[in-house]
């Protein structure tokens, strides 16, 4: 250990081997078999279950919570897979407590929901563990439709189309398939290299086929996808990152945080990654609590986030709020960044104090700060795109574009609330309707 | 607080709860640490007669059926009466009664169904002091294959010969343990009174297989791979035992025959339940066998708060305290009209209430677009299943219809008068007497 979470500056290496170890390791440790059968007892099986209408993919809970209740687990994890194809990971990364177990009805009555998240990682995991795929292939049909991007809705869209038996080229502008997961969440949620494990579980269907390293406008154009192929899934997320707009950008220590939650994904050894001392993170979603959770967990001494609005309004969760509070966050609300300082690298930033409407309130306030990332949302990228909305590719409910032969669906896509379970909900209902009008059911 | 003393039979303990025969009283040892825990008495397991005891499987004795969080609901037996020595256990039940001269210590018994068995067995239990006998007619496994146990109680004629033996070669009060593997408890509670029983104790276990191994293919508890039928108790048999300590209760000729309630009682409010069909104390096996023998503390703390606030100072005036209630079918009051009401404050929405209602009775829930549930009064016939499947107590109650209002469901006026079937038009036998 050459250094100290106290050396000031950027530096790698603040903390030790261990603590790195403990810091990244899983955020909720895997449910065992009686912490299962405990939990699982808990379900009331309840009628038009409230937690399935709160499921963007509307997985069948109380069917698979029965299953794992009576010592089937293995049958639990079809009933979830046969929705939601990446029901492995959506149980490690979705906020479950602002859908299926905020709406779980013994969080009504006691306060407490059932453990819905951990025992679906707990089916998945265990058939997963068995190394095989619970679906079979259809006979070939002879379509083959192009998926642009290899994150959730990608996935989600090629597997049920490989299902039906159509023939699937997935292209991702990444080394690795998988998006987000593999990219873009935090550490202690997918740890042992889980995105890249489901992702070879989730081929085994067989019929899929991934380049890497191409994306549109980069060896790829969508006039020619569409010509040769039945059909063209659009799955590329959001890849340009929004600016602070403060002019000093290019200045040392401030980057995007989505940069940094993919470097530390991707590294093989913690303590070679350097951070700063003093770390502020601007932003009120996922990203960046994701980032000042990291930054603290690899040893920066002071992690500041600071958002424009109310508490009320950040996308992040009450939970994910505690979590980074739990973890020595501090988070600063109704502030807005005014000014980065430093020469060449960055030392202080300061912010003005808004009020609801985000007019500065006259306060101000100058904090340390040797490394800045910044996490207010990101933008589409792409050449070619269909019609937009709002930024987005304009999709109508089963994830068709403006262009004949184009469906979207994720991020990139109009609707939806930019989770992995959304994204994985847009691309299968999308390979339903890409099927049917193949098919010649819809046309 | 109110006194819990009972006076069972002219046997006095402190309080109506007694430990069952069976394996938690085998043993000084287990009811040294049961009299200090609380226990108001204990009945011995079974003793037999002189010589070689009988021995046990060296496998598993027990087989269990279990509720949500695994909690035990139903536990089966194959443990036959006890396998210590005669003199071992003489000697210790005379240890005990000595340093417990204020509990009930009786002794149950099973010999061969001989005179001769009974007369040698008897002065040797009562020179130990106890209080009084147990005849144990009622286990339903092992001993009955030699003629014992649940052989003779499912003998009326056999149960009334031997317990006259035992009151014609004894001083000592005599309870007769019936089995429910019967038909009707009756018969054999009767014949338990024609024989010169001081009272009746029940119920025993009832014959049971707890479930099959889906890979051996053997009932559990096995064997080396085979698996015999036990007794059952726990939780789950208590409705049954209160049936059957309710139908000797009714019956006019038994009314003074008393009754020691088993069969699942776990706590103060299982007690009270049984002393109020009848039984004039209670006794404990399996809650004690899951929970260990301090349980005991919450049932005299929870009977106790009970009476005080009831306003009874004596176990007595809980005793028979639901008989005259108790009823046929045939006399039920089908002017009686009530409808299910759903407190919507306490209903957590789980809709089980609208798919029991939906599924498999009367169509008589709504359930809106933002899952408000309510009672369609119109179809409601009180079943009461709503109540019975919603997880929040009180949530659905069955309220009753003012006499004059109309029943939404019939158009009919609901009528003050009581009137049952035995007068109702539809009754074939009331119209033969037209």
């Amino acid at each position: 250990m050459s250094h100290s979470p106290l050396t000031p500056g950027i530096v790698p290496g603040r903390l030790d081997a261990e603590t790195y170890s403990e810091n990244f390791s899983d955020l909720h440790p895997p449910l065992d078999r009686h912490e299962a059968r405990v939990a699982a007892d808990r379900c009331y099986f309840c009628h038009d279950a409230p937690c399935v209408t709160a499921c963007p993919t509307s997985i069948d809970i109380p069917l698979f919570i029965r299953q794992i209740a009576t010592g089937t687990p293995e049958a639990a994890a079809r009933t979830i897979f046969t929705q939601n194809i990446l029901g492995g990971m959506c149980a490690r990364v979705c906020p479950t407590e602002t859908l299926c177990e905020e709406a779980c009805v013994r969080e009504t009555a006691e306060g407490k929901p059932v453990k819905i998240g951990e025992l679906q990682r707990y089916a998945t995991d265990t058939l997963m563990a068995t190394g095989d795929h619970p679906f079979e292939r259809d006979d070939p049909t002879g379509k083959t439709i192009a998926v642009v991007g290899a994150g959730p809705a990608g996935l989600a869209c090629a597997h049920r189309l490989a299902m039906y038996g159509h023939k699937v080229s997935v292209y991702d502008a990444r080394p690795k398939p998988g998006g987000l997961n593999e990219y873009g969440i935090a550490s202690y949620k997918s740890t042992g290299g889980f995105a890249a494990a489901e992702v070879d579980w989730l081929l085994q269907i067989g019929g899929i086929t991934i380049e890497t390293g191409k994306a549109l406008g980069n060896g790829l154009s969508l006039p020619d996808l569409k010509a040769k192929h039945d059909a063209v899934f659009l799955g590329i997320g959001l890849a340009s990152v929004n600016a602070l707009g403060l002019g000093d950008e290019d200045m040392t220590g401030v980057l995007p945080a989505v940069d940094f939650i993919a470097k530390l994904r991707q590294t093989s050894d913690l303590a070679s990654l350097p951070i700063g001392r003093d770390v502020v993170v601007i932003g009120g979603g996922m990203t960046a609590i994701d980032a000042a959770v990291q930054a603290k967990l690899l040893g920066a001494l002071n992690v500041t986030l600071f958002y424009r609005r109310g508490r009320d309004r950040m996308n992040a969760s009450v939970f994910e709020q505690d979590l980074a509070a739990s973890h020595g966050v501090r988070i600063i609300t109704n502030a807005t960044p005014k000014a980065i300082h430093g020469n060449g690298a960055v030392r202080e930033i300061e912010f003005d104090y808004t009020d609801d409407a985000l007019t500065p309130t006259g306060e101000t306030l100058r904090l340390t700060a040797d490394q800045v990332f910044s996490a207010i949302g990101q933008t589409l990228q792409g050449e070619d795109l269909p019609a937009l909305d709002g930024g987005k590719i304009s999709v109508d409910e089963t994830g068709r574009t403006s262009v004949s032969g184009v469906w979207a669906g994720g991020d990139c896509a109009s609707g939806g609330d930019d989770l992995t379970v959304t994204a994985v909900a847009e691309g299968r209902d999308a390979a339903e309707d890409i099927h049917a009008t193949l098919m010649g059911a819809v046309g | 607080m109110a006194d819990l003393t009972t006076d069972f039979v002219g046997i006095k303990s402190p309080n109506p709860f007694w430990l069952a025969s069976a394996p938690p009283t085998d043993k000084e040892y287990n009811v040294r640490r049961a009299f200090e825990a609380g226990w108001g008495g204990v009945v011995w397991k079974t003793l037999g007669e002189a010589g070689p005891p009988v021995v046990n499987v060296n496998g598993p004795r027990y087989g269990a059926i279990w509720g949500a969080d695994r909690r035990l609901l139903g536990l089966n037996n194959i443990e036959l009466i006890t396998d210590r020595p005669l003199e071992v256990n003489l000697r210790e039940i005379k240890s005990v009664k000595r340093d417990y001269p204020d509990r009930a210590v009786v002794v149950s018994l099973m010999v061969p169904c001989e005179e001769e068995a009974w007369k040698a067995i008897l002065p040797l239990v009562e020179e130990t002091g106890a209080d009084g006998v147990e005849l144990n007619f009622g286990c339903p496994h092992g001993m009955s294959e030699r003629g014992m146990g649940s052989a003779v109680g499912q003998v009326p004629e056999y149960i009334e010969m031997v317990t006259r033996w035992v009151k014609q070669n004894t001083r000592m009060p005599c309870i007769v343990k019936l089995t429910p593997n019967i038909t009707d408890i009756r018969k054999p509670a009767a014949a338990a009174h024609a024989g010169g029983a001081d009272a009746v104790s029940l119920i025993n276990t009832i014959n049971s297989i707890t479930s099959v191994n889906l890979d051996s293919f053997a009932p559990e508890p096995t064997i080396d791979g085979k698996g015999a039928h036990g007794g059952y108790c726990g939780p789950a048999v208590k409705p049954i035992a209160l049936n059957m300590v309710a139908e000797i209760a009714r019956t006019p000729e038994m009314a003074n025959l008393p009754i020691s309630g088993i069969g699942g009682v776990t706590t103060w409010r299982d007690a009270a339940e049984f002393m109020a069909l009848g039984a004039g104390n209670v006794q404990v096996c399996t809650a004690a066998m899951t929970y260990g023998f301090k349980i005991v503390q919450e049932m005299i703390s929870g009977l106790s708060q009970y009476m005080d606030e009831k306003g009874m100072t004596s176990t007595s005036e809980l005793v028979r305290r639901a008989v005259p209630n108790l009823s046929d079918w045939q006399n039920l009051n089908l002017n009686y009209i009530a409808k299910a009401k759903i407190d919507e404050d306490l209903c957590i929405k789980c809709g089980r209430c609208y798919a029991a209602c939906e599924d498999t009775s009367h169509q008589a829930i709504a359930m809106s677009d933002d899952r408000v549930f309510s009672v369609k009064d119109e179809e409601c016939v009180a079943c009461n299943l709503c109540v019975n499947v919603c997880p929040v107590e009180n949530c659905i109650t069955m309220e009753a219809m003012a006499p004059g209002s109309t029943d939404p469901r019939t158009g009919k006026t609901v009528q003050a008068t009581p009137a049952d079937w035995t007068t109702h038009p539809n009754n074939p036998a009331t119209r033969a007497a037209e």
